[in-house]
């Protein structure tokens, strides 16, 4: 770290205590378990894996929220706030110029008693220690798309599917296409759910996965072959949803009037203008405040509410100088158990020092 | 002199061997048959260098050879954003072999990505971990299924008899080069319809020129010519 860097460090870290954070640390080598067990093998694309001889995996920690998370959920501190500095090391596999490590400087808030308050008390943090410099934020809510799938007219099967891959746009768009009919079944699948026992003249099982298993899976593509599709007119509210693309004040508009024929999504709707209104009221512009309807849909990524990046306006090649969200689903998978509802964000020094050098 | 990294044994050096003599140059080893030291014949300033075909990708990465014939496979497997590093200069015609996710035949509910994808998904709630890929191929396979949408999967190191890691069950199921299926079907296993993630064969490839000397690029363009590549 550069002294400018160190320097930049202490004053973000500083006006975050000042909103009450307690300053912690996380160790930066750790058990790899927890992140496999979230992202799967995609985290090894992501981060340094390692072999410790008696503790198994490891990991150079890529960012601190999970072990802020974990040690939050150990203590029986609540409501609370953390605030940390140091550094996160990301892999880079296809552009050897990206960095490697960063320091971040993080404010997170554990409180579930005004999420639309924490939100915007997070965001505003953040956006009053980069104030001056040429930084627009992005906006989004992971939330809404929630809301908006579980609301659709089917099965809890297709449901779950598209909840799983929410954070894969490909896939999500692939498995909507499908449920909604847009695609043909493949021929293999039809010639399968014709024959009366597929599993009468087929090769024996082997491995692990037990014929009962490959049973229960046919019994499920029957009854989702019978399952009609997703109404185009849901699936065209779906495609409005991830298009939207204007300031905060224009959607919740637009969200209105969505939620008019996809009613699920009025409380995700109520949520996002009190959280309009929680941000108005800790000075943020919310009149010229951008919101991406597909913001924040991203693998290796576990926020599942509001969303938010800050980006150096003239320099569009820099990574974002700020990110953040709500992650209460993470707690929850954390907590064993419990779940704190939770919002939090990072700064990155070196670039508001490289930004302020700029201006 | 530009440095030519070939396989030091097998019938993938003999067939690198017949391919150059077939178009005007003679590689051979030199000395007795249990030396790696070779040399070459029609063309000057080419040096023969004999190395494994597994670190022929490394080595041509590093600078240490200037061209190297290895599996497109390999490369693949050993050199992240391997297009930026290396060019492919011929493909060779021998050495065909394909890269491919195979799952055992009775799993008669899975012939695609997305069936491996929703069977992986019913896997883990049933047995409380992440379906096995048995697999020595990480990264091609781990980017393969990412680009596919497949999750909650792991992959299981297996650096040989891969295909029996379902019988034993180590894996469920595997991600591994075969070139006939044979070994695959006699194993009771089956490929997934769009299961194939990387068609390979040997193949000519040159590392990048940064640092080539005036005669070195010379050379090449004479071997080029030579080679009608």
């Amino acid at each position: 770290m550069t002294g400018a860097t160190s320097a930049e460090a202490a004053r973000l870290a500083a006006l975050f205590q000042a909103q009450g954070a307690k300053p912690v640390d996380a160790d930066i080598l750790l058990s790899a378990d927890t992140l496999l067990d979230l992202y799967g093998e995609d985290i090894r694309g992501r981060a340094y894996l390692t072999t410790d001889p008696f503790g198994g995996e490891m990991v150079l920690r890529p960012d601190f929220t999970v072990p802020v998370v974990q040690m939050h959920m150990d203590s029986a501190a609540d409501p609370a706030r953390y605030t940390y500095a140091g550094r996160v090391f990301r892999k880079q596999e296809d552009d050897p110029s990206r960095q490697r490590e960063a320091t971040q400087v993080g404010f997170e808030v554990f409180d579930g008693s005004d999420p639309a308050t924490s939100d915007a008390t997070v965001f505003a943090a953040i956006a009053d220690a980069l104030a001056g410099l040429p930084v627009r934020a992005a906006t989004g809510d992971i939330g809404i798309l929630m809301a908006a799938v579980a609301g659709l007219k089917t099965s809890d099967t297709r449901k779950a599917a598209l909840m799983r891959h929410l954070w894969r746009p490909r896939k999500f768009r692939h498995l909507l296409d499908r449920f909604g009919g847009r695609t043909a079944p493949i021929a293999s699948r039809a010639a399968l759910l014709a024959q009366a026992d597929p599993l009468a003249d087929a090769a024996p099982i082997i491995g692990l996965r037990s014929k009962a298993e490959v049973q229960a899976r046919i019994d499920a593509l029957r009854l989702d072959a019978q399952t009609p599709p997703i109404g185009e007119g849901e699936l065209a509210l779906i495609d409005t949803l991830l298009g939207l693309d204007a300031t905060c004040l224009h959607v919740l508009q637009s969200l209105r009037d969505i939620a008019v024929d996809l009613p699920a999504i009025s409380a995700a709707v109520d949520a996002f203008s009190a959280r309009l209104d929680a941000l108005a009221s800790q000075g943020v512009n919310v009149d010229q405040l951008a919101f991406e309807g597909s913001y924040g849909r991203t693998s290796l990524e576990y926020y599942d509410g509001f969303v938010f990046g800050f980006y150096a306006s003239d320099a569009p090649h820099l990574p974002p100088i700020a990110t953040g969200g709500r992650y209460d689903a993470l707690t929850a998978q954390l907590g064993a158990g419990r779940a704190v509802p939770a919002v939090g964000g990072v700064v990155r020094p070196d670039l508001v020092v490289a930004l302020r050098g700029d201006v | 002199m530009l440095k030519l990294g070939v396989p030091s044994k097998g019938r993938l050096m003999e067939k690198t061997f017949s391919w150059f003599v077939d178009r005007g140059v003679s590689l051979r080893k030199s000395g007795s048959d249990r030396e790696y030291a070779g040399a070459v014949d029609g063309i000057d300033g080419v040096e023969l260098v004999l190395l494994s075909a597994g670190e022929i990708p490394r080595e041509l990465a590093a600078g240490h050879i200037h061209l190297g014939v290895t599996g497109s496979d390999l490369i693949r497997e050993k050199l992240a954003a391997w297009e930026t590093r290396v060019h492919a200069m011929a493909p060779m015609g021998f050495g065909g072999a394909d890269l491919i996710i195979a799952v055992p035949q009775g799993w008669v509910d899975v012939d695609t990505l997305d069936d491996l994808d929703a069977a992986a998904a019913a896997f883990r709630k049933t047995h409380g971990f992440r379906l096995r890929i048995a697999t020595k191929y990480h990264r091609q396979v781990r980017e393969f299924l990412r680009d596919n949408g497949v999750a909650d999967y792991q992959l299981i190191d297996s650096q040989g008899a891969t295909e029996g890691t379902v019988k034993n069950e180590t894996a469920e199921a595997i991600a591994d080069i075969t070139s006939t299926g044979e070994t695959l079907r006699a194993n009771g296993l089956k490929i997934l319809d769009d299961g194939l993630i990387h068609a390979s064969e040997a193949t000519l490839f040159r590392g990048r020129r940064d640092g080539w000397t005036d005669a070195q690029r010379v050379t090449l363009k004479e071997l080029e010519s030579l080679l009608g590549v």
